[in-house]
């Protein structure tokens, strides 16, 4: 059976929501707009009832698996416990339902929750200031480079180079390129470090900073962090935090004390907000005090008597997107921090890293880890062995659907082959990490018993192995157009 | 802690395995110079019934919409919301799930989204649409980028009725490209700018911040004259009116998605969207859902075309972003597929047929239209005899959160006022808008 | 792993031929898996030895494609827009990318036996 999409429920003049009649003139568009601006193109939306909506979105969520449908351990994305009384909150009118635009004096509850929130997690990273404006991770980065290139050039410098280590997320190296610099990558040494000696010498009058993760995306400590961050500053440069892991660390280590200069959050990670299908995110970006000056506008200011917001930041970088960031993530996130208090982000982040040295040690005897030490909240392994065995690790991730659970992150971080990444986050009970482990030990066994099981998995979803060439050959991006469907007159289901 | 579900035993158990005492262990390799040797200094925790107390006291300082009559708009519109969308989207396998990267579980977020780019396509009169971005502002942003990237020309051209925010965007972006940024406030100067240097995109908004739509076509021409790329931010309801851009001919329609059944949410989340020709679409930043096969030949979505993304291009990728705005987008999906297009069109024109009363009225209290012959849908702008600022301090004392004090955007601005009128305005508030008003100026 | 004798090479597994004509090798199509798509420039465009001129990308991978000479591109394989897959299944032949006129250095080009060697060792 086909997956459904909704265009295929419709029926001409079929209607869902209809609204309220005019209760002044109506206004004939054409003399209005004039005939050459008037849309005389077919609008090509369904036509459903509000019914056959409802179901048909209720049927695609069941084709969907979110951390609400079981484990989630998907490495370097932190899948916690989204709560439900964070939704609640959020969709309160006083937070959803206010205009971007309104004055200042009748949006003072969330100005407040803004403020409280900006103060809450510089003092977690250990940072001077924080801004809420970017809207995910990838943006924080680009706010936090530009801040970063902006302060330099106020000290009369040019800087050319940003650099990054080879294990690094993409955004990383993506980011420093959009924001106009030369990128550099710096190797791992075998311990799955940054190597300090190259980095030693890759350091120079060109370095604009360095971008690192830690825990690194190996969900290592990098231990020389205080040796690091003096070579990059010695050589002029600054120190960017990517906070994709910082689940491992609050309460226990903060950037700003490691010598981190600029920081950004995902508050879609370690705070709890719904990823909702690959986002809405927030990444909050925090620097130290000689950069702050450089942060987006508008800032809040004033007192909890009064917050307004403030546009006159002559050396800001400027806007990053419209407005003030998303709010309504932001109302979630505090909430989580309001829950936990200072006690409890420590105990997430210790929680965090037990149970993942537990579900490691639970598996090392049979998968293979790169690096044999404690790791933080998450781990890489390694199907070396179990590819030679006939089953890559594409494979093992495709079984594990099989046992309801949602496979881990594969063939990422780069610098490890058959990589699988493993992030079970602080929510899970000890049983569902014993139930992951017993999974991957009989899937492991299948792999000499029966590998064709393995090739051909998952067996119970709506479909099987997609065959990825084919979309990325002749993209079919919409549903009219040629190639779809709806155009070589083949059925959908009903 | 509430979502730790560890009991005492379990700790132990798991300690016990991991032959250490204490998680401490577990931290050993942090240089105990970096470490923090003290709590963080924040609050003490709350039960859920104390933080739902605690919030709702905060939502109550703050004035929405649903207690003001709101003429607000510049991008984020009071529309109506239909309540099924909340239903929907709420569902934990939509809210929860993490970016579709494994398709067999993930074919709800997948159809929907190849649902959204069709409608955002159609809508916008477009070959193709992306996933989604962060919202309108970002996404002019990114398609400047686009522009500089594919004709390798260093400049790009804005109009001057850009939305403010895109426009300060724009500057922040493209500087980060070493780029130049020209504002321009009409097809003259334009054209004096496009014959004076090479520019590799011009930005453009239909309907524009005073609400006017005429430049559009003489622009887009003129960009491609002289080899520049027509990018065109718009709002996606509008363009159940309007005839759309890419019918004249632009490279790029982006724009602000919140109108389309998102809350204003002080701003954000909502979402923008990207739409291009055929020609355009591996230079798209963000995801890409495509139709495809499985081995049975049944019908599935994937995500397509990532070598453009960061994941695979690192550096070289069209764009940084990872996380989108999904869900979203998703909200959008359901809010077209319930209305369909009589619905929307319907929102549209009955916001159409508010304004002109409106602004008719307005003109008849003696405050005049900015560029009174151009046509305009639902949102326009008057100049005020006096302080804007005064006229909406007096509107709120009265429950009505008056239009923008657009002199806040721009000294050029200012006395402008600028008003959005949508289908949940009465003819009844709209009236007590304008006695108010009227007090107001014979005060 | 088919390389054929009468072809030069490129540490960057690219072929070229006396005509001038450059491809990628079995190799490298091997090491790509199936080419989705392949960026082609435009005629008349003059390269550098080692200046990248194109792209070929799979599902999950991307390479840029580099001049084995300087020269001036002096045809396209247009086949390759609608069929890329012929990269992969005939990789010296129809799966050609891009004939040039060399006009001076041409990088250092290994004979079928060193490039064999190469690969070997990787």
């Amino acid at each position: 059976m086909d997956v459904p999409v909704i265009f295929e429920k419709s029926v001409p003049g079929r209607r869902g929501i209809r609204l309220p009649a005019a209760d002044v003139p109506e206004v004939p568009l054409e003399e209005v707009l004039g005939r050459d601006f008037v849309r005389t193109s077919k609008l090509n939306l369904p036509e459903v009832s509000e019914m056959d909506a409802v179901r048909h979105y209720t049927r695609l969520s069941t084709l969907n698996y979110g951390l609400d449908t079981g484990f989630y351990p998907l490495g370097s994305c932190t899948m916690k416990y989204n709560p439900k009384v964070n939704e609640a909150i959020a969709a309160l009118p006083g937070f959803a339902d206010i205009h971007p635009l309104q004055p200042d004096s009748t949006v003072q509850g969330m100005l407040q929750v803004m403020k409280e929130l900006e103060d809450a997690l510089a003092e977690i990273s250990g940072m001077d200031a924080v801004t809420l404006q970017p809207a995910a991770g990838a943006h924080g980065e680009l706010t936090g480079i530009l801040i970063i290139r902006a302060y330099l050039l106020a000290q009369g410098q040019h800087r050319t180079t940003v650099l990054v280590p080879d294990s690094a997320h993409g955004t990383n190296p993506a980011t420093a390129a959009m924001a106009g610099f030369q990128v550099k990558i710096v190797p791992s040494n075998n311990r799955g470090d940054v190597d300090v000696d190259k980095l030693r010498q890759m350091v120079n009058e060109e370095t604009a900073g360095l971008m690192l993760t830690n825990p690194n995306t190996l969900g290592l400590f990098e231990e020389d962090i205080l040796e690091i961050a003096d070579i990059v500053h010695k050589a002029g440069g600054l120190l960017y935090y990517d906070g994709a892991n910082a689940n491992a660390i609050m309460g226990k280590v903060r950037p700003g004390d490691m010598g981190f200069d600029v920081v950004h959050l995902n508050l879609h990670k370690t705070f709890s907000t719904p990823h909702g299908g690959g986002g809405p995110g927030s990444g909050p970006v925090g620097v130290k005090s000689r950069l702050e000056p450089f942060l987006p506008v508008p800032r809040i200011a004033g007192s909890p008597d009064h917050y307004q917001w403030n546009y006159d930041r002559p050396q800001s970088i400027g806007k990053v997107r419209s407005f003030y960031g998303n709010p309504g993530v932001l109302v979630r996130a505090y909430a989580y921090l309001k829950s936990h208090g200072s006690a409890g982000l420590k105990e997430v982040s210790e929680t965090a890293v037990l149970n993942a040295n537990y579900l490691l040690h639970l598996l090392k005897d049979i998968y293979e880890t790169p690096f044999d030490r404690p790791v933080k909240h998450e781990f890489v392994l390694s199907l070396k062995d179990q590819k030679k065995r006939g089953a890559k690790a594409l494979d093992v991730a495709k079984r594990l659907i099989d046992y309801g659970v949602y496979p881990p992150t594969v063939y990422f971080p780069l610098v490890v082959e058959e990589a699988m990444m493993v992030e079970p986050t602080e929510t899970e009970s000890k049983e569902t990490l014993d139930m992951f482990a017993q999974a991957m030990r009989e899937i492991n066994g299948e792999i000499d018993a029966a590998p064709d099981v393995l090739h051909e998995a998952p067996h119970h979803t709506v479909v099987g192995r997609l065959d990825e060439t084919l979309a990325a050959r002749h993209p079919v991006l919409t549903y009219f157009q040629e190639g779809s469907r709806a155009q070589t007159g083949q059925e959908g289901n009903i | 802690m509430r979502y730790i579900p560890h009991t005492d035993a379990d700790r132990q158990a798991m300690l016990e395995a991991l032959n250490i005492d204490s998680v401490d262990a577990l931290f050993s390799d942090i240089p105990e110079a970096a470490r923090l040797h003290r709590p963080l200094r924040l609050f003490e925790p709350l039960s859920e019934m104390e933080l739902q107390q605690q919030f709702f006291r905060l939502a109550a300082k703050n004035l929405s919409v649903d207690q003001a009559v709101s003429f607000l708009g510049g991008g984020f519109y009071d529309r109506f919301i239909p309540a099924a969308i909340a239903q929907l989207v709420e569902r934990g396998e939509f809210l929860t799930a993490y970016t579709p990267y494994q398709p067999e579980l993930s074919q709800g977020t997948l159809a929907a989204i190849f649902e959204f780019q069709t409608m955002i396509a159609g809508l916008s009169g477009m070959y193709a649409a992306q996933a989604s971005m962060y919202d309108g502002a970002s996404a002019v942003g990114e398609a400047a980028f686009l522009a500089l990237a594919h004709t390798r020309r260093p400049v790009i051209v804005m109009s001057s009725t850009l939305l403010p925010d895109s426009q300060q965007v724009v500057r922040t972006y493209v500087s980060a490209r070493h780029g130049e940024v020209l504002t321009v406030s009409s097809v003259q100067e334009l054209e004096q700018v496009l014959a004076s240097r090479p520019v590799a995109g011009v930005i453009w908004q239909y309907p524009d911040v005073w609400g006017h739509v005429q430049s559009l076509p003489r622009a887009v021409e003129l960009a491609h004259q002289y080899g520049a790329l027509a990018v065109v931010s718009s709002d996606p309801v509008a363009l159940a009116l309007l005839r759309p851009p890419g019918e004249f001919g632009a490279d790029v329609v982006v724009g602000e998605g919140q109108p389309l059944g998102n809350h204003l949410n002080y701003g954000g989340p909502a979402f923008g969207y990207f739409a291009v020709t055929e020609a355009l679409v591996r230079k798209m930043p963000g995801r890409l859902v495509g139709q495809t096969l499985d081995h049975q030949g049944r019908r599935g979505f994937v995500l397509t075309l990532q070598a453009r993304e960061q994941h695979i291009r690192r550096e070289k990728a069209t764009s940084n972003i990872c996380s989108n705005h999904s869900l979203n987008a998703l909200q959008a999906t359901i809010y077209m597929a319930l209305l369909g297009p009589a619905g929307l069109r319907e929102v549209a024109s009955l916001s159409v047929n508010k304004a002109h009363y409106l602004a008719r009225r307005l003109e008849e209290a003696g405050l005049s239209r900015m560029g009174s012959e151009e046509p305009f849908l639902y949102e326009f702008a008057v100049k005020v005899p006096g302080s804007v600022a005064q006229l909406n301090q007096h509107l709120l004392s009265k429950g009505i959160l008056g239009g923008y004090d657009m002199g806040r955007w721009s000294d050029q601005w200012e006395g402008y006022w600028q008003l959005a009128v949508t289908e949940k305005r009465t003819k009844g508030e709209m009236d007590m808008l304008v006695n108010e008003v009227k007090r107001w100026m014979s005060r | 792993m088919n390389i054929p004798e009468g072809l030069k090479y490129t540490r960057d597994h690219e072929w070229m031929d006396s005509k001038g004509t450059v491809g990628v090798t079995d190799y490298a199509q091997e090491a790509l898996g199936d080419v989705v798509f392949v960026e082609l420039p435009a005629v008349g465009r003059i390269l550098k030895s080692g200046e990248a001129f194109g792209v070929v990308e799979s599902v999950k991978s991307v390479s840029d494609l580099y001049s084995p000479a300087d020269g001036v591109v002096t045809a396209v394989n247009d086949a390759l827009v609608g069929n890329p897959e012929l990269i992969n299944q005939d990789p010296y032949e129809q799966g050609w990318i891009i004939r040039m006129e060399t006009t001076g250095a041409t990088e250092e080009l290994l004979d079928s036996t060193a490039y064999q060697h190469q690969i070997e060792g990787e």
